[in-house]
């Protein structure tokens, strides 16, 4: 038997339940909502920890994205301090043309052609480790690559095409530390089948390092320095030492930059740099690219 | 002996409050068109949210999960334009207006309009927009076209771009909703 003062206090008790629910009704539906979908959270990948695939001469943790294929086109005038006769430079020079393919979302590859020692290079790039946020996500991005650079020079000697062969092995690590500033360490190893002179190494080690600091969403400031190892090679060449800044306008990546060295693969300007920066042994230099979409994804 | 009386009474009431509709699983596009470029993207992992006894309605969007069909495009939405680090979601918390819950036993998709707050780059908005709501066996359909202008939530578009995307976006909002657990 229900006592009718029993029941009328459950009654009142229930309408102010309800009641007040409702009065919060607009912000609890939407954060019951954002607490029912919080867990279904993956943990997202950092993007666009470098704009390009370059930070300036070497080469970032970025790869182009599945089906896109990117045209690459460096390009490094002669020395500053070579005088007015020169036009300081910009009577001469050098070019690198590439092509850069994502067959993944993570693995790339490429070609290209330096004019420098009529160069033919290739590489294969795969994005090992992809810095995250989230659960189980990863602090840093780690890319792994592998290049081959054939030159194609007709030099006096009769040189067979393996002693042309030029590789370079390196680990990419990249950290994005906030959305303006990314940073990464590059250790190196290029191994060269074959050496002029007796006391060259054939395997010379670097680590490199380089900076990204943006100024604005579409302006950046760039850096890149490879220190070699102590050798020979170290001996008798210079660290190379890039400075620069990236401008990005849609689908095209604008670098301009002033390095010491004057090639634009590992292979010359890690263990074949020569320029001293406080001489003016200077080139001033651009890269463009321009992506293209192949395909759906 | 109280504590019985007390389910007997409050149970069959509490069973009785109408039903929160829910998905995870909404799906939202949005379109952009000049003479220059198409700009499609779609996202299909939006958590949504309907009150039948009230009309309130809420979605919640990962900028993340939009999908463009250029992966340059993509990063360009999240890094240039919507700032996904530092704005991660868009949501929208509103209720349909002179709503009754009468309309959804009525067949067929029923015209109404919602008002609420629309957050999108950290920038909430008072909109009212045109839908259709259904409600179909245990399912209950949202559906909603509208534009939105990315100058109205302060997303910058560099001049040399302009041309590329048109003043305001064509979006379109659809959910299949089940009862709640």
């Amino acid at each position: 038997m229900i006592r009718p003062f029993l029941f009328f206090r459950y009654l009142v008790l229930l309408l102010l339940l309800t009641g007040a629910t409702r009065a919060y009704c607009q912000n609890d539906l939407l954060s019951s909502l954002e607490r029912q979908t919080a867990d279904s959270l993956r943990p997202t990948y950092t993007t666009a920890t470098f704009k390009g695939t370059r930070v300036i001469n070497g080469q970032s943790v970025e790869t182009p994205g599945a089906h896109t294929l990117l045209f690459l086109i460096s390009h490094r005038f002669g020395q500053l301090n070579s005088g007015a006769y020169n036009f300081f430079g910009l009577d001469q020079a050098t070019i690198r043309l590439g092509l850069e393919y994502g067959l993944t979302d993570r693995l790339a590859v490429g070609v290209g052609r330096s004019s420098l020692e009529k160069t033919f290079d290739g590489f294969l790039k795969y994005k090992l480790l992809r810095q995250g946020s989230g659960p189980r996500a990863m602090p840093l991005s780690a890319t792994l690559l592998a290049t081959s650079a054939l030159s194609t020079l007709k030099f006096g000697d009769e040189r067979t095409g393996v002693r042309r062969l030029t590789y370079t092995y390196q680990v990419l690590l990249a950290r994005k530390i906030s959305p303006a500033l990314s940073v990464q360490l590059m250790p190196t190893l290029i191994h060269r089948n074959f050496v002029a002179t007796s006391n060259a190494q054939n395997d010379v080690y670097a680590v490199g390092v380089a900076a990204r600091q943006k100024l604005t969403k579409r302006f950046a400031l760039t850096g890149e320095y490879y220190y070699l190892l102590p050798g020979t090679t170290a001996d008798q060449f210079r660290n190379s030492l890039a400075l620069g800044f990236d401008i990005e306008t849609g689908g095209h990546v604008f670098q301009l930059h002033v390095t010491n060295s004057q090639g634009m693969i590992e292979k010359f300007f890690v263990p074949q740099t020569t320029g001293r920066w406080w001489q003016g042994d200077l080139y001033f230099g651009f890269n463009v690219s321009r992506a293209f979409t192949l395909g759906g994804r | 002996m109280n504590v019985l009386l007390m389910l007997l009474v409050v149970l069959p009431a509490w069973l009785a409050v109408p039903l929160k509709y829910t998905t995870r699983t909404a799906s939202i596009s949005f379109f952009s068109s000049t003479p220059l470029e198409d700009i499609d993207a779609h996202n299909r992992q939006v958590g949504a949210a309907f009150d039948a006894a009230t009309g309130q309605v809420a979605f919640t969007a990962a900028m993340r999960d939009f999908q463009f069909k250029r992966s340059l495009m993509q990063e360009h939405f999240n890094e240039n334009y919507m700032e996904s680090e530092r704005y991660p979601k868009a949501t929208f918390a509103g209720r349909v207006l002179s709503y009754t819950p009468e309309l959804l036993q009525q067949a067929g998709p029923q015209t109404v309009q919602v008002e609420g707050d629309l957050t999108l780059h950290g920038v909430t908005r008072r909109v009212r927009v045109p839908g259709t709501l259904e409600l179909r066996g245990t399912q209950l359909l949202m559906q909603s076209k509208f534009t939105v202008a990315p100058a109205d939530f302060k997303i910058e578009i560099p001049a040399l771009v302009r041309a590329h995307l048109a003043k305001t976006m064509e979006v379109t909002v659809e959910a299949a909703c089940g009862p709640a657990t």
